[in-house]
C-alpha cells in the first residue's frame, strides 16, 4: 500500500463530494447529479490495495449520505462491492487501457446507484422515481465511463510529478565490463 | 483470488456499515453533523471565494453610481415608510373588526433569512441545506418560502445548520387549496423526476372545475404551514382512478432549481 496514493484517493473523494453537494450546474445541464465516487473507486481498485478501497468505501459513503437525506451508511457497502469485486480480478483486467477504464467506470457508475436505490427500497423508503429516473441514471453512467480515463490520466501524472520516481535502470552490467590492460589466461 | 485477506475486508466494512446502518436517528444526526463539520473548511473557502468577486466590484463602483443607488435607496424608504404607516392604520382597523366580531386573532409570522449552502447529491431526495440551526432557534417542521412563494420545511436541524425537504419530495405533503369559487382541497406530492418546477396536486374532488392558471395556496390544514402562502398554478387537470378524483399538475411559483436564499417562518 503506497500511502501517498491513499491519500491523494481520499482527497480526491472529498472535493468530490463536496462538489457534488454545492455545485448544481450539472443539474441544471444534465438533469442528473453527477457522482464521481465510482469511478475513483475503479482506480483505487486497480492501482491501489485492499485497505484503500475499503477505507474509501467507508469514508465516501459516509461522507455522502452526510450531505444527504440517505440513512448513515446506505453508500458504503455499493461502493466497496464494486472496488472489492474489481479488484479481486485486477490481474485479468488491461487497467493501461482507456476502453478497459471506460468500460469499468461505466459499469461502476451504473451499479452504484441501482444497488444503493435497491436497499433503499428495501428499506422501505420512499424514492422521487419515475422515467426521468431513467434518463438520471444514464447520465450517471456516461459521466462515470468519461470520467475514469481522465482520473486514470490525472492520478498517474500526479504520481509521476509528487511521488518517488522510480530507480533508472542504466545499460552498464559489471560481467560485461572490458577491463583494459589485462590479458585474458587463456589466450 | 480467494485471498482470506479480501473476505476480511468484506466482512470489516460489511460490520462497519450494518452497525452504521442499525444505529437510532438521533445518534447518526449527531454523526452527521461531526462528519459534515469535517468539511468546515471547504465551506470557508467557497464562500471566501464567492464573497472576492463582490468585494472587488464594490473597491472599483464609482462615487457618482454609489451616490445614485443612496439617492434611489432614500426614496425607497420612504415610499416604505407612508405604506408601513398604512399597513399599521388597516392592521388597526383589522384588530377593531376582529373584536366586533369576536373572531381570534392571528398570530403574526416571523421571519429569518437563510443561505441555501448545498444541494442534496443523491438524485432521489430533493433536499438542500441552510446556515440556520438551533443557535438561531430553529426546529423541525418549520415553513420555509421565498418571495414568490413555499419551498418546504424544516426535517432535521443540527446546531449550526438545518435539512429542508423541498416541496415535490415523496417526504413533502402540503394541503392546499385551489382559489376558485369552490375552494377546492387537495394535497400536493412529488411530480416528475426530471422537472423540479412542476408537481402534482391530488386526492381533488371528482366534480373539481380546474382551469389552468388558476392559484394554489396553501390550506393550513395540517399545522404546519399556515394559511394562504402561494405554491403555484395549475396546468392542467385530469381524472384518475376511473374518475374517483381529480389530479391537477401544478406549476410551482418559487424555483427550487436555484434557490441561493430562502426565509423560515416562526410563529
Amino acid at each position: 500500500m503506497n500511502p501517498f496514493q491513499t491519500i491523494l484517493i481520499l482527497v480526491a473523494a472529498y472535493l468530490a463530494v463536496f462538489g457534488e453537494a454545492t455545485l448544481s450546474a450539472p443539474r441544471h445541464w444534465l438533469g442528473a447529479q453527477v457522482d464521481l465516487l465510482p469511478a475513483l473507486m475503479v482506480y483505487a481498485a486497480l492501482n491501489a490495495g485492499l485497505p484503500t478501497v475499503a477505507l474509501l468505501g467507508v469514508l465516501g459513503g459516509i461522507w455522502l449520505d452526510t450531505f444527504s437525506a440517505n440513512p448513515l451508511g446506505i453508500s458504503i457497502l455499493p461502493l466497496f462491492l464494486v472496488g472489492w469485486l474489481i479488484s479481486l480480478r485486477r490481474d485479468l483486467i488491461l487497467r493501461d487501457l482507456p476502453f478497459a477504464q471506460f468500460v469499468l467506470g461505466a459499469t461502476a457508475s451504473a451499479v452504484v446507484p441501482a444497488l444503493k436505490a435497491l436497499m433503499l427500497l428495501s428499506g422501505g423508503k420512499e424514492l422521487l422515481m419515475g422515467w426521468g429516473t431513467l434518463w438520471q441514471w444514464l447520465v450517471l453512467t456516461a459521466v462515470g465511463a468519461v470520467a475514469t480515463p481522465f482520473i486514470f490520466s490525472l492520478f498517474g501524472w500526479c504520481s509521476r510529478t509528487l511521488g518517488y520516481q522510480p530507480r533508472q535502470e542504466t545499460s552498464f552490467r559489471p560481467d560485461r565490463e572490458i577491463r583494459h590492460g589485462k590479458v585474458l589466461k587463456h589466450l | 483470488m480467494f485471498k482470506p485477506k479480501n473476505y476480511l475486508a468484506l466482512g470489516a466494512v460489511l460490520i462497519v456499515a450494518v452497525v452504521l446502518l442499525s444505529l437510532p436517528t438521533h445518534v447518526t444526526s449527531r454523526l452527521k453533523r461531526a462528519v459534515g463539520s469535517w468539511f468546515l473548511p471547504l465551506f470557508g473557502l467557497a464562500s471566501a471565494g464567492q464573497q472576492l468577486p463582490a468585494d472587488l466590484a464594490d473597491s472599483v463602483l464609482p462615487r457618482r453610481e454609489l451616490l445614485q443607488q443612496i439617492d434611489q435607496l432614500r426614496r425607497d424608504n420612504q415610499q416604505l415608510k407612508s405604506q408601513a404607516v398604512q399597513t399599521a392604520a388597516i392592521a388597526r382597523e383589522n384588530d377593531q373588526l376582529r373584536t366586533l366580531l369576536n373572531w381570534q386573532k392571528q398570530a403574526p409570522w416571523k421571519l429569518k433569512l437563510a443561505k441555501v449552502i448545498m444541494r442534496d447529491p443523491e438524485n432521489w431526495w430533493r433536499t438542500v441545506q441552510i446556515d440556520l440551526g438551533t443557535r438561531d432557534g430553529l426546529r423541525e417542521n418549520l415553513p420555509v418560502v421565498t418571495s414568490s412563494g413555499l419551498v418546504g420545511r424544516i426535517s432535521s436541524v443540527s446546531f449550526t445548520r438545518s435539512q429542508v425537504v423541498l416541496i415535490g419530495d415523496r417526504n413533502c405533503r402540503v394541503s392546499a387549496l385551489v382559489e376558485n369559487p369552490a375552494r377546492d382541497m387537495g394535497v400536493i406530492v412529488a411530480g416528475g423526476t426530471l422537472d423540479t418546477s412542476l408537481v402534482d396536486l391530488t386526492y381533488l374532488a371528482s366534480s373539481a372545475n380546474l382551469k389552468p392558471g388558476q392559484n394554489v395556496v396553501t390550506s393550513g390544514v395540517g399545522e404546519i404551514f399556515p394559511k394562504g402562502i402561494p405554491i403555484g398554478q395549475v396546468v392542467d387537470a385530469r381524472a384518475v382512478e376511473f374518475g374517483l378524483y381529480t389530479e391537477a399538475r401544478v406549476r410551482l411559483c418559487a424555483n427550487l432549481g436555484s434557490l441561493e436564499q430562502v426565509w423560515v417562518l416562526f410563529p
